[in-house]
């Protein structure tokens, strides 16, 4: 995983509660056998028409081309397991979300994409959503400034090292072999 | 000090803990074809390999067609999926349940019905409704892809121990057979909302759930990440050591393993939860979602809310409420039961076993689907098939107007041809009533067997309390 770096960026204000991940990838791309290239598909039935793109939908405002951020409401990434959700929103080039809170399947997933999730009051995501310039987040200070705001965010210190030094977790894991094994050895499945 | 079963199974699997995290070992992995091709290339690509064939066990189900097995799959990409999972299980030496196996099925049918789901095991699965297997007394996650291959290469889990949630149902339901288990779960949600469980393990408990049979509890639990709970539990009692016994997985010294369980498996009488929701099971009365969420709930007496009263203050939810109302084409004010339907859906892990489809046939018995309906049955399993097949419900239904389909996913999520036209409306027994899940512009009513069999009869929903279901 590339380590991830201080991103700074216009954020893409998605003002809706409870997004799914049906809604962030719909099912009918979940059948590709690879991680990548799901960026097309992202938000599929929300931004386009019959394949047109359309003008509503806030992924489609030019304004917010090239943003990194995505701004979300309450619950965001409820539902599905997929992880599909997650690498649609990597590849068509968000590298953090920030809201109110996630659902625990879709936050995890996050991190193990190099995908920041941050969790800021209502308060602080109410004047984001307000802000038109850019946001910048720093994960090694856990900072977000933007236009008359600083404020620092919280993460798992497990998730902060993983995300800074692009580690493998697996790797992570399988430097606790020894306890693993005794485990196995004491305990019958 | 005194401790909840979530505590118990989570203490007596804990590897090494640190950062406070935990390294949990897994007791059990299910996987199918959907979300796992991507855990498997990670693996080739990182030279590692599965560490315990032994205990993972594969299917396919998303996307499997539910029409005649014999004939090829004419679906390019699912074809890819379900040979792509052939491929895999064959080099990395997983037991697999293929498209021809007696025991396919939804993975969350086929793990209780084979006794791979075991009282105070791990189980975890690369999908949301792994909830399911905490109807056994298990500890069940959903797990994303990259979790996938974290537990196919370590045969662990990487986890922040999740808060502890009681939800007590005390009482009696006035009339069982027409208000279920399903219309119980969907009052939950209904009340505590789809993030009410978020970051907690809920174990259900109280008399109600103790007089629910073993596929009425499996349909409580499946829904608990419906609320946004990593995992929904209940405690096993006899009725889940009969229910295991004899299972073609379940332990060979089962006697003991029984005394073990009722030993070990339940919260201690002075333990704690971090969290308590009370609910009365007398005045649950049959529930039909309205909106675009399974809080989206109402009674079937009820009418479609106004949305500034479904949002209480809150104006987020209010407007959510307005863009459901928009998606699903319905008026607040307008009665349930006015609510006319195209397509009735008999199926999921939710509400797809022999029970299920044994009560669903009690409604359809004798009487024909309405015209303007299209109506199909896609039982969870090979297994349940089999056995409905044997009661001669398959025949009931047929003779009704019903397709009698090959268990599988199905119109659950549509990722194989069952699915609804843009605009259609169905009745569905499954989990998930968001905007495009059982087919773009599809709208859908979560109900219970009961309540769809009825809607498909009727061609709008209807109070089957009404009805002798006795």
């Amino acid at each position: 995983m590339e380590p991830f770096k201080k991103i700074k960026s216009i954020a893409t204000p998605l003002d809706k509660v409870n997004v799914d991940t049906d809604q962030i990838v719909p099912k009918q791309f979940l059948k590709l056998i690879q991680r990548t290239g799901f960026g097309q598909y992202l938000f599929y039935d929300w931004r386009y028409e019959k394949g047109t793109p359309r003008k509503d939908f806030v992924l489609n405002d030019p304004a917010y081309a090239n943003s990194k951020i995505l701004l979300a409401r309450d619950n965001f990434g409820c539902g599905s397991s997929r992880e599909h959700a997650v690498w649609a929103l990597d590849d068509y080039g968000f590298r953090v979300v920030i809201s109110t809170s996630f659902a625990d399947i879709f936050y995890n997933n996050c991190f193990k994409n190099g995908v920041l999730p941050i969790r800021v009051s209502d308060d602080i995501l109410q004047k984001l959503f307000s802000i038109k310039s850019e946001i910048e987040v720093d994960l090694e200070t856990q900072s977000i400034k933007a236009d008359g705001i600083q404020v620092s965010f919280h993460i798992e210190p497990h998730w902060k090292k993983i995300l800074l030094e692009g580690l493998d977790d697996i790797a992570v894991t399988l430097l606790h072999e020894s306890e693993i094994v005794r485990y196995e050895k004491s305990h019958k499945t | 000090m005194p401790k909840t079963l979530f505590e118990k199974i989570w203490d007596s699997h804990m590897v090494v803990e640190e950062d406070g995290r935990s390294l949990l070992y897994v007791d059990r992995h299910l996987v199918h074809e959907v979300t796992s091709p991507q855990a498997f290339d990670g693996l080739r690509m990182n030279k590692r390999t599965v560490r315990r064939t032994d205990l993972t066990f594969a299917t396919m189900d998303h996307n499997v067609p539910t029409s005649d097995r014999s004939l090829p799959i004419l679906d390019q990409t699912s074809s890819m999926q379900i040979k792509a999972l052939e491929k895999n299980c064959k080099e990395f030496g997983i037991t697999l349940f293929d498209i021809n196996s007696p025991n396919q099925g939804i993975v969350h049918v086929i793990g209780p019905e084979l006794g791979i789901t075991l009282p105070g095991t791990t189980i975890v699965c690369g999908d949301s409704h792994t909830s399911t297997h905490g109807a056994f007394g298990a500890l069940a996650f959903g797990i994303g892809t990259s979790d996938v291959e974290h537990v196919l290469a370590t045969q662990c889990i990487m986890m922040e121990k999740p808060k502890t949630f009681e939800i007590k149902i005390q009482g009696k339901r006035k009339n069982p057979h027409a208000v279920t288990a399903k219309d119980i779960i969907l009052s939950i949600i209904r009340k505590i909302g789809t993030a009410g469980g978020t970051g907690t393990v809920i174990e259900y408990r109280g008399e109600t759930i103790s007089e629910l049979t073993m596929e009425q509890r499996m349909t409580i639990c499946n829904m608990s990440i419906e609320a946004g709970a990593r995992a929904g539990l209940i405690a096993p009692d006899e009725k889940t050591y009969q229910y295991l016994k004899g299972r073609k997985y379940s332990p060979e010294n089962y006697d003991e393993s029984v005394d073990y369980w009722r030993e070990n498996l339940k919260t201690d009488s002075s333990a704690k939860f971090d969290k308590s929701f009370i609910l009365s099971a007398e005045n649950i009365v049959p529930q039909v979602s309205w909106g675009t969420n399974p809080a989206m709930t109402t009674d079937v007496t009820g009418t479609v809310p106004f949305p500034d009263e479904y949002g209480r203050g809150n104006p987020e939810e209010q407007k959510g409420a307005e863009k459901a109302l928009q998606y699903m084409n319905l008026k607040p004010g307008m009665a349930i039961t006015d609510i006319a339907i195209d397509r009735v859906f008999i199926g999921s892990c939710t509400n797809s076993r022999l029970e299920d489809l044994t009560e669903a046939a009690k409604v359809v018995q004798g009487k024909q689907v309405s015209a303007k309906v299209r109506a199909m049955v896609v039982p969870g399993s090979q297994l349940v098939k089999k056995n409905a097949e044997q009661l001669g419900l398959d025949k009931i239904f047929k003779d009704a107007g019903f397709e009698w389909r090959e268990s599988g996913c199905s119109m659950c999520l549509g990722m194989n041809p069952d699915i609804l036209a843009a605009g259609e409306r169905c009745a569905s027994t499954s989990n998930r009533n968001f905007e495009g899940r059982q087919g773009t512009g599809g709208r859908t009513h979560l109900v219970s067997p009961v309540m769809a069999a009825a809607a498909a009869i009727h061609g709008h929903f209807i109070d089957v309390r009404e009805l002798d279901l006795n």
